[in-house]
Parts: structure tokens; C-alpha cells; sequence
């Protein structure tokens, strides 16, 4: 049985590394394909809608426990990471530290039910801040990756100093301080309970765990202490980073185990077992009865808190985007379709923002409003807008809050409308030529008509702009730009550009 | 030739050739004795476009005229764009492969390619055809989408542009070549030579808050001008330019302009040009303006101008 252990541990990093490499990957050169990666994910595959992958899940816990949480989930993974590193900084003796704790029910459940009841209420801001797979990929996103950028610049700068141009120079996506405190908190809560207790954090705070534990407390395949062999050495209780092996009583919380199979592997009696539930012990088909009792006590516990919460919370405040702290729409990644979607299935793991080649896409602050934290939205600055033939971000979204568009769909897609304000623009205030914004614009929507003195001034045909940016990003008028995006709440198809009329005559002299 | 006379001619000589206008190239002129051979501006039509390069070099001397054993190359194409070859945003790969093997001939040490591109530059870089089209040939695509590849100049004779930073590549290379394609442009009117300047430089922005025409006026006086400038018009962009939005904004022309005088070039370009979308050459306001800075001519009858069909 001790292969299982093994087996584990491949399938974590076959699921781990490609997702880390895919976050940090700042060239574009990992082939997109492995946003497939995330899209098995149980949190993204349920606001998508994918009933495949989630009864695949569903069936696969059913089976072996939560083997999710132990290889698919990457934040499960950065845990099983850090508990296993901290080795490196004990004793010997204390390596193995682990003991059984008593699981934190109240708590577990209150989270889940409070996350599940927001969700339906209309708001996703809980799912947003405790969906594991989200936060990981914020963590990579906003404290690994610019890491490594910073590295890739630094090599930049000597290489080219030997006049050597492999490499280039990227640009840092920028930090938002709101975003990056979430990405924080989360980072260090995550580290230090993973340092400390192994899979604490996995089996009391998120809600993905504690609703796996569910389906796992009569998966089919169990962990379990074999009597007849036991000695009652306690290796299997110190090994389990869960803590969840009581060895004093012989007894293993199944809805807290993530069958990481260390307890097998490590047991020199062959004392544990991984085996069918209902096929050997057919008398006790079910879990020891006063277990039950327990868990179903703290559950209607729970649920009772978390109802009178909700009643008396006002559910609206965290529902509601807060129009009035707006100061300008947000503009919303093209394939958002409208912003009750958007909001409501973004997570705000920032694949997206990792992987716009023009960086316009930056984690939100409060331009959602609250539960809109760290979703992505547009930001323009100089050379930075939603370049013409690019559709990556629609492909990548793991949560389906992004749909995909193809390429002919998405230079139609309007995610917001030019505004010209003449007041600003230099060809008014300096009275010369300028242009840059029709210059950029792909539809010429943007296009120039004349004013005076052979002078031309820019005019905006609202029905063919798809509000990319490129005009607002060029304007030279600063600090508050004669040309800027409208976002749109609700993103239409705009209207085919026409044309230019064909030249057919035949040319044949130089004209000088 | 009285001595006096020599010490004028030799420091007037001396001085252009510092400065390295095309005032030299008019002292020449002035001189029949010594241009007849070599014309100050060649235009050829007809041809696949290496075709019409290699003839118009032909006339100029040759390649090994402009490019010495062990030299550093530089050429600056435009791949400004996200966009296909057959929509003419950008200067024709085979055009640019070409020249990087005819400067790999002539023994240069290194043929290096970049552009400041509008777009995702790597998107441009490849989608214009360019990158392959060069590295195949033998050349180098180096990056320029970050302010610490460019060093800063002085532009002395420059009356909005004083200084500005340009590419360190640009800088550090024996000989260079500007090689624009020509389109219709929503802000300058037109991009031909002068303007192609916009992509050696970091800060675009300025220009276009500064007056947008004495600024890329003002860029073409910068000292360390191209061998030549060689004027794309294979393809051309009459019409939504700089970017173009279908292949109706192509007119398909198979000419090609060289000259190493900017103003020359540009002003031959634009008669051209004006054959498929009559444009006011007073319009393109920075033609004018560079000649006013005596960066080069408009009056193509007083250069020897060598006309080609194929």
C-alpha cells in the first residue's frame, strides 16, 4: 500500500507545477491550453456550470476522499509545500510533530453556510476571498511572479550591458494596495497555520474542504486503523498533517482527511489500512454513531448562527456594487456580457490579469464596490489598451465569468464608448496637428475631420467603437485626457466598420 | 584654384560632412564633375521588392558603398502594427530581408532590426512577417519596448524636440537605414520617411502634445542620419492609416523610393502617393518644416533623379 503515498505525490506536482509555471509564466510562451488546468478547479467548474467536471469530482471523492484537496487544488498543495519545508527548520525529534485535534466544527460549517447563502443571495464577495484556487493564483499573481519579473529585468540589464538581447524587459502589472493587502492576509494566514498544523487552514477556513468532507465522511475508500496490527506507537497520529488520527482511540475523522496516504507509508506494521468501507465491515456500514451525532448537533449549531446573522446583516450592502463610490464605469474585460455576471462569477484569481500581453487588465480596487475586490478591469495608461487581435483573457477564464469569444466576435465586442472632450484636445487648446488617438484606433471610430487652417480635429462614430482604450492610452493631454472610455454595464456588439473604396485605377508613372 | 578658395570649399565640405545633412549632397550637385554617376535619389517600379532593392543600390554604388567589412547594421523598418503583410501597416518583410543580406555581404559584423511599435510589440514583431523574414536572413530582432534600451541626444538645430531619447542600437551602430512604408496617417497625414523616426525614439507622446509636425520636423536633424532612406511603396496605404481596416486600403503599386536626402524622399513618396489620394503636400506640414531646417529638398529638379521600370 505504501505506493499510494508515491502515487499522491506525482499527481500533486502533475497538477501543481503546470498551474505555478502557468500564473508565472510573464513570455506568453506556455501554450494557453493549460487554463484547462484551472478549469477542473471545484469552484470554477461550479460558478461554469461544468456538470461534467463537477460530478467527476463529485464521483472521485466518492471514491477515495478528498484526493482533491491532496493534488488538484494548488493552494493544497502550496500547504503540503510549506508544512513539509518547515521540517527543514525543527529538531529532528520534532519533524513529525503533528497530534489529533478536535475539528473545529462550528467554525467550519459557519464559514460554509454563511459562503453558500451569500452566493445565492446574489453576491459571490465570500467565494471571491476563500475559494482556494483563487487565492493561490492571487498569491503567484501578486507576490511570486513579480519576483520574478524583477529577475528577468535585472538579467535584462546585464545581458544587454554585453550588448546581448535574448531577453527582454517586462513590465510589472502593477500593484493595487487593496488587492495586494487580500493577497497578504491570505498568503501569511495560509503559511503560518500550514507551518505550524499542517492542513489547518484546509480543514477550518475553507469552504471547499469542509464541503468535500461531506461526500468524503462515506467515500468508499477509507483510511482506517487495523486493530489486530496496531501497537499503538502513534507514528501514523504525528505523521498526519490533518490531525485527524486519534491513535488513542483508534479512530480517523474522515471528513477531515485528505488522503495524503503519510499514515500508510509511514506505519511499520502495516496498522493502516486504505480500504472498501462497506465491503469489510458490513455490520458497521456507517461511521460510529455518537460521530454522527456530533457533527449533525454543531451543523444545526451552525446553521442557526449563521440564518440569524444573515437576517440581521443587511444581505443588500453586500449585494449592491455602491454606484455612488464610482467616480467613472468600470470597464469590464470584453466577454463580461453584463456586470451582474461579471460580478457575481468572477473570483478574481487574476489568470486573466497574468496573462494580457498589453497589461491593461489590473485587479479591481473598489471599483466594483466591495465584493468586486480584485476582479479585473481595465486600465489604460500610455501604450497600454486592449490590443485589436487578442481574445486571450476569454479563453483563459477558468469560472466562465469571461465568456469565450472568437477572435471576429471580440473586435466587435463593445466593452465601452470614446468620449471626446474638445476642451482638452491640442489640436483646440495649442491649435496644432495631433491625431495619436485616431492614429491607434483599430475601427476608426476614432477618425479625423477637419477644424481650421488645414488643421483636423478628432470626431467619435459611438456605433463602431468598442471602447479599447488605445485612443485614451495615446492622448498626450495630461493629466486628464481629451479622449477617454465610457465603460459599459452592458457590453453589446457594435456595428461592422465600413470599409474604404477599393482603388482599381492602374498606376504606372512615378508622379515626379 | 586659389588657396583661399580651397581652405573655403574644404571647411564647407567639413562642416556638412559633420553635420552629415544633405547640405553635402547639394555642394556635390553643384559640382558636375564629380555626381554625374551618382543620382541623390532613385525610384524603381515594376518589381518583386529585393528585385527593386538590389537595382536601386546598384545605382548608388552598391551596398559596399554604405557598408563596411565588420560594420554594425542597423535598420529601422516600420512594424508599428498588430497586422498581416498584405495590409501594408508595415514595411515589407522581403524588402527587409533583403537588405539584411545584402549588408551580411557585404560583411557586416551585425544586421540589427527593431521598431518602438504602437502594439503588443511581440505580436507586431511577429505578425508583421518581419521577425522571420530577418532572422532567417541572418539579421537580428532586438526589443525596444522599454525605456531603458534608449539613451538620451541633443537636438540643437530642433525648435520643439530639443532632446529626446533614442535607442541605444541606433546609437552605438556604424551605419544605418530608415526604411518606411508609405500610408495615408489620421494624425500627420502621411508616414513616410520622417515620420518612421517616431519608432527610434522612446517618447512619442511628446511630439504629439508639442506640435506634432516641427517635432517630427525637428528628429529628422538628428546627427547620426541613415545611409539612406528607402521608401517602401510595394504595397501602399491610401486610405485609414496608420493601421488600414481591410485590404481596400491597399493599393498595390510595386515602387520603391531611395534617397538618403528625408525631405527628397518624402516629397517624391508624396507625389506619388498623390496619384491614387490627391493630397496637399502642404498639409504634411513636417515636410516643409525639415526643409525649413535644411534637413534636405523639395525641389526634386535640381537633384539627379534616376527613374526606373522594370
Amino acid at each position: 500500500m505504501k505506493f499510494l503515498k508515491k502515487i499522491r505525490v506525482a499527481s500533486a506536482i502533475f497538477f501543481f507545477l503546470p498551474i505555478l509555471l502557468f500564473f508565472i509564466d510573464f513570455t506568453g510562451k506556455l501554450p494557453l491550453q493549460l487554463h484547462k488546468f484551472l478549469s477542473i478547479q471545484l469552484i470554477p467548474a461550479l460558478l461554469s456550470l461544468n456538470v461534467f467536471i463537477l460530478i467527476a469530482l463529485v464521483v472521485l471523492t466518492l471514491l477515495f476522499g478528498r484526493i482533491y484537496c491532496s493534488t488538484i487544488c494548488p493552494l493544497g498543495v502550496f500547504q503540503d509545500i510549506v508544512s513539509w519545508k518547515s521540517r527543514l527548520f525543527r529538531k529532528k525529534s520534532k519533524q513529525y510533530r503533528f497530534v489529533f485535534l478536535k475539528p473545529h466544527n462550528l467554525i467550519r460549517y459557519s464559514i460554509l453556510l454563511v459562503t453558500v447563502i451569500v452566493f445565492i443571495c446574489g453576491s459571490s464577495s465570500l467565494i471571491l476571498l476563500l475559494d482556494p484556487y483563487s487565492t493561490f493564483g492571487r498569491i503567484v499573481a501578486q507576490l511570486i511572479r513579480p519576483l520574478f519579473i524583477m529577475a528577468n529585468n535585472g538579467l535584462t540589464d546585464i545581458l544587454g550591458k554585453m550588448d546581448n538581447y535574448t531577453l527582454y524587459k517586462v513590465d510589472q502589472v502593477g500593484f493595487v494596495p487593496v488587492a495586494l493587502g487580500i493577497s497578504i492576509f491570505f498568503f501569511v494566514l495560509v503559511a503560518v497555520m500550514s507551518w505550524f498544523k499542517g492542513r489547518l487552514y484546509c480543514n477550518t477556513i475553507c469552504p471547499v474542504g469542509t464541503a468535500l468532507g461531506f461526500i468524503s465522511k462515506i467515500s468508499i475508500f477509507h483510511i482506517s486503523i487495523e486493530e489486530s496490527n496496531c501497537n499503538r506507537c502513534g507514528l501514523c497520529e504525528k505523521h498526519c498533517k490533518s490531525n485527524c488520527i486519534d491513535s488513542d482511540t483508534k479512530k480517523v475523522d474522515d471528513s477531515r482527511c485528505v488522503s495524503c496516504y503519510n499514515c500508510i507509508s509511514t506505519c511499520k506494521k502495516g496498522g493502516i489500512k486504505y480500504h472498501n468501507r462497506y465491503k469489510f465491515k458490513k455490520a458497521e456500514a456507517v461511521i460510529p454513531t455518537n460521530n454522527i451525532d456530533n457533527g449533525r448537533r454543531t451543523f444545526l449549531l451552525a446553521s442557526g448562527a449563521v440564518l440569524s446573522t444573515v437576517a440581521l446583516a443587511n444581505t443588500k450592502k453586500l449585494v449592491s456594487n455602491n454606484e455612488a463610490m464610482l467616480t467613472r464605469k468600470p470597464i469590464m474585460p470584453p466577454g463580461a456580457g453584463n456586470i451582474e455576471h461579471f460580478n457575481k462569477h468572477c473570483t478574481g484569481c487574476q489568470l486573466c490579469v497574468t496573462k494580457c500581453p498589453m497589461h491593461v487588465l489590473k485587479p479591481a480596487a473598489l471599483q466594483y464596490g466591495f465584493s468586486g475586490i480584485t476582479q479585473p478591469h481595465l486600465v489604460f495608461s500610455t501604450h497600454t489598451f486592449c490590443t485589436y487581435e487578442c481574445e486571450i483573457c476569454t479563453t483563459v477564464c477558468p469560472t466562465s465569468a469571461l465568456r469565450k469569444l472568437p477572435i471576429e466576435e471580440k473586435k466587435l465586442t463593445q466593452i465601452g464608448v470614446a468620449k471626446f472632450r474638445k476642451s482638452k484636445c491640442v489640436v483646440f487648446t495649442d491649435e496644432k496637428d495631433c491625431g495619436a488617438c485616431s492614429e491607434h484606433c483599430p475601427t476608426q471610430a476614432v477618425h479625423m475631420i477637419p477644424y481650421k487652417d488645414g488643421l483636423t480635429i478628432p470626431e467619435v462614430t459611438e456605433n463602431i467603437c468598442i471602447g479599447c482604450g488605445a485612443c485614451e492610452s495615446i492622448c498626450p493631454a495630461r493629466p486628464y485626457q481629451a479622449i477617454y472610455i465610457e465603460g459599459n454595464e452592458t457590453q453589446r456588439l457594435a456595428k461592422k466598420p465600413a470599409e474604404a473604396k477599393k482603388f482599381n485605377k492602374k498606376i504606372d508613372s512615378f508622379g515626379f | 584654384m586659389k588657396r583661399r578658395d580651397f581652405f573655403k570649399s574644404a571647411a564647407v565640405v567639413g562642416l556638412a560632412s559633420v553635420f552629415k545633412t544633405n547640405a553635402l549632397g547639394s555642394v556635390v550637385s553643384s559640382n558636375s564633375l564629380a555626381v554625374q554617376s551618382q543620382p541623390d535619389l532613385v525610384a524603381v517600379m515594376g518589381g518583386e521588392p529585393g528585385v527593386m532593392l538590389t537595382r536601386a543600390l546598384k545605382e548608388l554604388g552598391g551596398i559596399g558603398h554604405f557598408v563596411k567589412k565588420g560594420q554594425k547594421v542597423v535598420i529601422k523598418p516600420n512594424i508599428g502594427w498588430d497586422r498581416k503583410p498584405e495590409l501594408a501597416a508595415n514595411t515589407n518583410p522581403e524588402l527587409v530581408a533583403t537588405l539584411v543580406k545584402l549588408c551580411k555581404s557585404a560583411g557586416a559584423s551585425e544586421v540589427v532590426v527593431f521598431d518602438n511599435s504602437c502594439q503588443d510589440w511581440k505580436k507586431c514583431y511577429s505578425n508583421s512577417g518581419i521577425e522571420k523574414a530577418v532572422t532567417d536572413a541572418g539579421g537580428k530582432m532586438v526589443p525596444a519596448n522599454n525605456e531603458s534600451y534608449y539613451r538620451e541626444v541633443e537636438l540643437p538645430r530642433g525648435i520643439s524636440l530639443k532632446k529626446t531619447k533614442i535607442h541605444g542600437a541606433l546609437l552605438d551602430c556604424d551605419v544605418w537605414f530608415n526604411m518606411p512604408v508609405l500610408k495615408h496617417h489620421g494624425g500627420a497625414k502621411n508616414s513616410i520617411s520622417m515620420k518612421n523616426l517616431m519608432g527610434i525614439v522612446w517618447d512619442r507622446g511628446f511630439f504629439h502634445s508639442h506640435d506634432l509636425h516641427q517635432s517630427i520636423a525637428d528628429i529628422a536633424t538628428f546627427h547620426k542620419s541613415p545611409a539612406l532612406n528607402i521608401v517602401d511603396a510595394y504595397r501602399i496605404m491610401k486610405s485609414n492609416g496608420p493601421q488600414g481596416k481591410s485590404e481596400a486600403d491597399v493599393v498595390t503599386l510595386k515602387s520603391l523610393i531611395v534617397s538618403p536626402d528625408f525631405v527628397a524622399a518624402d516629397t517624391a513618396a508624396m507625389k506619388l502617393f498623390s496619384q491614387v489620394q490627391p493630397t496637399d503636400i502642404k498639409d504634411v506640414r513636417h515636410i516643409g518644416l525639415a526643409e525649413k531646417l535644411r534637413v534636405g529638398t523639395q525641389n526634386l529638379d535640381k537633384l539627379n533623379v534616376k527613374r526606373i521600370k522594370l
